[in-house]
């Protein structure tokens, strides 16, 4: 048995959070320690929870819109429309053209600002802090086209049931078209200053590598998943609220390491805006809400439907009584099945590669914890 | 050999100087001084609650209906009204509206059938007790009174 000193205690039990400005909220994450090489992490989550899913039993359908967008709060837009969705889905009903062409325009510019918002934040955990203030520069502008209309800049509750609550505003499109023109140069200036750039490849390349077939055992959808290859896209597999007009790409890349999923961000920016640009072009006249009634009662019965988010796939399943009040209302988070990911993808990695693995997970810990 | 080059003599990291360098010109400047500069403000955001009154005769416009009540997700909004024993309608007495569990979400003012309730474009809604943020009807009438500093 050979002696003991302090020097062999070589695992070290670390709390990284909630506190901790890189996790993105209030994530705690439990490290196990070997030195600087990580053993283990736990997760541990639930600071945030407010019950969203309990609050939906307790609210008519059109109430409880308002609440989804708290969860994933940097895409309020996404989360409205899935779950307007999901209620249409359970009405049997569908929004009129009109109304799914501006739905498309204002969730695909939700989109780039959320990966806008990921990219100065992730950026930010490296240790680049540039790029947040250019990136927050044209976030601006879109929620400024959110502003304009719905009246609000991020928890939006732009959609109701069964279509549109406003109008077009005078202008937008111009404005949309403005920013999609714009927002392609700054892409570019993103991507001078970061793709290349020595430290920001030695931060990333090979670090946190998920194969295409771990993310399949885990659920991971998403850039997450794209990244490491596989061409998944619920916007080309199962297109809902007319993605299949538009003309698009699904960036994939092959590595699935960090600096992968940051370029397949990058692309996907790109690429909504094509499809900015292409909804933008005509929006069809006509009508903006289905015949809804004011009170919304479905019949009974159970609806799943599933959209890509920002960060993934982001699904809702309404069992309905019949009632005006959901009888059971589950979310299915990105983020959260996404995070269940971290402790394979830093497990051997470095505690600074932590930081760059939660990063790239791009979590919002409102929809994790609910 | 190009590779090396490059490495050698920094063209990454003065290719990302150089775009910092190209971004500080003074026309660049977004930050917004803001009580000295006042934000532009959407017509349609959804800001302070108001509860307009007739422009001539300043009388509310609400027909104490409890539509907005009934809508509202938080159950914030309580009308109370009594019956006007001659013209036989209903007649607004109060209206208490709780401003610290508002999320703004419109739904009050799409459900209000006269346009009565309204969303306004006030944003600054601070207040130094809790009990301030519990509106009557003369606060809703007349809007929240922010303190402006002059510079």
């Amino acid at each position: 048995m050979p002696e003991t000193t302090f020097l062999d205690a070589n695992e070290l039990v670390l709390n990284m959070g909630p506190q901790h400005p890189s996790t993105h909220g209030v994530l705690r994450v439990i490290l196990k320690l070997d030195g600087e090489k990580i053993r283990g992490t736990e997760c541990v989550i639930g600071y945030l929870h407010r019950g969203v899913e309990k609050i939906g039993e307790n609210r008519t359908y059109q109430m409880f819109a308002p609440y989804v967008d708290r969860m994933d709060y940097v895409a309020a837009v996404s989360n409205g429309l899935g779950y307007c969705l999901a209620v249409e889905k359970l009405l049997n009903t569908e929004a009129p053209p009109r109304a799914q062409v501006v739905r498309v325009i204002l969730t695909e510019l939700n989109r780039i600002a959320s990966h806008l918002l990921w990219l100065g934040t992730h950026a930010l955990d490296i240790g680049a802090i540039t790029p947040l203030f250019y990136v927050m520069r044209e976030r601006e502008e879109i929620l400024n086209i959110f502003e304009a209309y719905c009246g609000a800049r991020l928890t939006t509750h732009a959609f109701r049931c069964g279509g549109l609550q406003y109008e077009v505003y005078d202008g937008m499109e111009q404005q949309a078209k403005r920013f999609c023109k714009a927002f392609l140069p700054r892409v570019d200036e993103y991507e001078e200053l970061l793709s290349e750039n020595r430290i920001w490849k030695e931060r990333l390349i090979n670090v946190g590598i998920l194969t295409g077939d771990e993310c399949k055992q885990y659920g991971v959808t998403g850039p997450v998943l794209r990244a490491a290859g596989v061409k998944w896209d619920i916007r080309k597999a199962l297109p809902y609220s007319g993605y299949e007009k538009y003309d698009f790409e699904i960036p994939t890349r092959q590595n699935g390491d960090t600096y992968d999923r940051y370029m397949v961000r990058i692309q996907e920016m790109r690429q909504s805006v094509r499809i900015v640009e292409q909804a933008v072009e005509d929006i069809p006249s006509g009508p903006i809400m289905a015949k809804v009634g004011k009170i919304v009662k479905p019949p009974v019965g159970e609806a799943y439907v599933s959209i890509e988010a920002p960060k993934g796939e982001l699904g809702y399943f309404i069992v309905s009584d019949g009632s005006t009040q959901p009888y059971r209302l589950r979310v299915r988070p990105p983020s959260f099945i996404n995070l269940q990911a971290l402790e394979r993808m830093s497990r051997g990695a470095l505690v600074a590669d932590v930081v760059a693995i939660i990063g790239t997970i791009d979590i919002v810990l409102g929809e994790i914890d609910r | 050999m190009r590779k090396l080059l490059k490495t050698v003599f920094l063209v990454d990291l003065i290719q990302g100087l150089w775009v910092t360098l190209r971004n500080q010109h003074p026309k660049h400047i977004y930050t917004e001084q803001y009580p000295a500069q006042r934000p532009k403000i959407a017509e349609r955001y959804r800001g302070a609650p108001r509860l307009n009154i007739h422009p001539v005769s300043g009388e509310t416009l609400c027909i104490a209906c409890n539509l907005c009540a009934l809508a509202c997700p938080e159950n914030l909004i309580v009308v109370t009204s009594e019956r006007n024993e001659q013209t036989r309608r209903k007649e607004l007495t109060t209206f208490i509206y709780d401003t610290s569990r508002c999320m703004f979400c419109g739904l009050c003012e799409d459900a209000c059938p006269v346009d009565a309730l309204e969303l306004t474009q006030d944003f600054e809604l601070a207040s130094y007790t809790r009990d301030g943020a519990i509106w009557d009807r003369q606060m809703l009438e007349e809007g929240p009174k922010p303190t402006r500093y002059r510079y």
